[in-house]
């Protein structure tokens, strides 16, 4: 039982309810100290499964630390106590719990072993997620965390529903290769494509990151999308399928980056885009694929929880995020900018920053097994993320027009969080090998060779020249307030249109058909009435001669009847 | 009072005409990076990807069209602000 209690994730997810108990001014140090001192424990581990526990003949298998696990359980530490440095000064029980809470879980599913550990852990990060979006306590929130809340649970529904169907047919239900045979592999895959926001199943992420807290933002950020990676990356790598869809991915949420006002909502296509490139890795699916996927990964942790710092510090001070009520802040919030500009480049791509030496793995990658659209589709993607990450979120924030926003620079933790996060930006981008040590599989690939560096820098700075010629020209997109409509107006609007359409049409027949009957008994009522009723000729009176000769006819006829009857 | 008037000084980046510099700065190292196509070794892997500036010419239209494309999108999907109601 010990061995089962020695799971950093557990221990996480115990010291977040003990932080129910803790005075609230011990929460900042205990959602940096928590993750500090499991992160210790998981390095000391042995690699290998552990923590069996039996349930109704199952095997559970509850801590699995292998090539793969390894590198995600490190990088949702590192999230986890950046975070939690963050948001140091939020003294905000609900979030710090929550935020551990999630953390431990979204850990303890990278962990787990089986399939049933893995849903258990799946279920409850949905669960302990949901309550970052609460913690923004306004009535858009409350509903926006509900819908997020129904789509995390429909995953981990269907999640159960193929472990069952596996569980009937193997006989086993270990969480390795799973592939697209049959109902449970496609179950499975449709539950980890929910979370990984797949084209038309992506919607929630938008809807919900958005709504959180400032600090909440950059938890979510980090760990369901990136735990749908890791899954897909244990269950279905090398599966064609998922090329095409990670491309799509890459591209798609472009165009809608592009047009959007909310910058945190820019954020969330964006990291929808970057999750593309680690989903096409799965699916190339080689030794060199799935450590690009491994390594954009860690890299893309640490870059998009620094960009959405930085929207959440200015969040924090101004109290808005939308490009078009911002602007010219560098005066103001001078270190924010510098660090959104490294989130900026490293998301981009610019050589001595994380993304350069992570990315190209999977370019390469795909090179090398000669899909050549799908690496222009890459490439294509990657211009533009230099827009709407690379370029847009810094400068219509920090620069162009002054919206004439005077406030402080962030808390001193929160500079803190994105100066450690904007330093390991960097290190990976610079010297990338403490990184290329701990992936899947041995590397062999050297990320800064002439011809890289500079295709690379003649891709980011030609588009930034077509930046700067749109901008003169006055062709860039204005930043309006606005609503753009995206998959999700099919249940938010379409849906319950048809909904209340169909149940409209079914009352009127409803009311029809009950309408004819109703009238088809009145005319019943009168006719009969024309008979009965008081005017009627069985209501008439009649002399009592009349009756007894009627009497006399009926006995007449019955005595005739008897006796031909009988006869 | 001062710390305000600290904040309203005009800085380097309010002048158009450094803003100028920065753009023409921006040119010069497009420029350079073109010239630097006859001073390193290609591997390519396709061989279209090997051709002359093809990082320089895929990355200026690639961003013009995704610009210019996501303008067009504007007009099929943008509603008013609170067009959900919530």
């Amino acid at each position: 039982m010990s061995e089962v209690l020695l799971n950093p994730a557990l221990l996480m997810m115990l010291a977040g309810l003990v932080a129910l108990l803790l005075p609230k001014r011990m929460l900042g140090v205990w959602a940096v100290l928590v993750p500090i001192a499991t992160l210790a424990l998981l390095i000391a581990l042995p690699e290998g499964s552990a923590g069996q526990v039996s349930v109704f003949g199952m095997e559970l298998v509850t801590r699995r630390i292998d090539g793969l696990s390894f590198v995600w359980s490190v990088i949702f530490h590192i999230a986890a106590i950046l975070a939690g440095l963050y948001a140091w000064h939020v003294q905000d029980r609900v979030q710090q719990v929550a935020a551990l809470i999630y953390a431990g879980a979204a850990i303890g599913a990278v962990l787990a072993g089986d399939l049933l550990t893995l849903f258990l852990y799946w279920e409850l990060t949905a669960l302990s997620s949901v309550l970052l979006i609460w913690a923004s306590r306004n009535p858009t929130a409350t509903k926006v965390g509900f819908r997020y809340l129904i789509i995390q649970v429909i995953s981990g529904l269907l999640l159960m529903c193929g472990a069952l169907v596996m569980h009937q047919q193997t006989g086993s239900i270990a969480f390795d290769h799973i592939g697209l045979e049959g109902l449970a592999g496609w179950l499975i895959f449709v539950a980890f494509g929910i979370k990984c926001a797949f084209p038309f199943l992506h919607n929630w992420l938008q809807d919900a990151y958005p709504h959180a807290t400032p600090t909440g933002t950059v938890v979510l950020s980090a760990f369901t999308t990136k735990l749908a990676v890791y899954s897909l990356a244990r269950g279905y790598a090398g599966e064609e399928l998922l090329i095409t869809i990670g491309a799509i991915m890459t591209a798609f949420p472009i165009f809608f980056a592009v047009i959007e006002n909310d910058l945190r909502r820019v954020l969330s296509y964006s990291l929808n885009n970057q999750l593309g490139f680690m989903v096409v890795g799965v699916g190339i699916g080689t030794e060199l694929a799935i450590n690009g996927a491994a390594a954009h990964a860690f890299a893309h942790i640490l870059y998009k929880a620094l960009l959405f710092m930085s929207m959440g510090a200015v969040l924090y001070r101004v109290g808005t995020v939308k490009a078009s009520e911002l602007g010219g802040l560098y005066k103001s919030m001078p270190w924010t900018t510098a660090f959104c500009i490294i989130g900026a480049m490293s998301i981009s791509a610019f050589p001595l920053f994380s993304g350069f030496v992570t990315k190209s793995m999977i370019l390469t990658a795909v090179a090398y097994e000669g899909h050549w659209v799908i690496w222009t589709v890459l490439l294509f993607a990657s211009a533009g993320v230099l827009d709407h990450s690379g370029i847009k979120v810094p400068f219509f924030t920090f620069f162009f027009h002054d919206a004439g926003h005077r406030v402080k620079e962030a808390p001193w933790n929160m500079l803190l969080a994105m100066g450690i996060t904007a330093f390991l930006c960097i290190g990976i981008g610079v010297y990338p090998d403490p990184l290329y040590a701990i992936l899947p599989f041995p590397v062999d690939y050297h990320s800064y060779t002439a011809a890289h560096v500079i295709t690379q820098l003649q891709l980011l700075l030609f588009a930034a020249l077509a930046f700067t010629v749109l901008m003169r020209k006055g062709w860039y997109p204005e930043e309006i307030k606005s609503t753009n409509l995206d998959f999700d107006w099919v249940y938010r609007r379409l849906l319950p249109r048809l909904t209340t359409a169909l149940l409209n049409g079914i009352w009127a027949v409803d009311r029809a058909v009950r309408g004819a009957a109703l009238r088809g008994l009145d005319s019943l009522v009168a006719k009969a009435n024309q008979g009965l009723g008081p005017g009627g000729v069985f209501s008439s009176s009649l002399s009592t001669g009349a009756m007894v000769i009627g009497v006399s006819l009926l006995l007449a006829f019955y005595v005739l009847f008897s006796f031909y009857w009988s006869a | 009072m001062s710390s305000e008037q600290r904040d309203e000084r005009q800085r380097w980046l309010d002048r158009p005409e450094n803003v100028t510099k920065i753009v023409r700065a921006l040119w010069v190292a497009c420029a350079a990076l073109v010239l630097a196509e006859f001073f390193y070794h290609k591997h390519p892997y396709f061989g279209f990807d090997g051709s002359f500036a093809f990082y320089a010419v895929f990355g200026f239209a690639a961003y013009c069209f995704i610009v210019l494309s996501a303008k067009g999108l504007r007009r099929l999907i943008k509603r008013d602000e609170d067009y959900y109601n919530e």
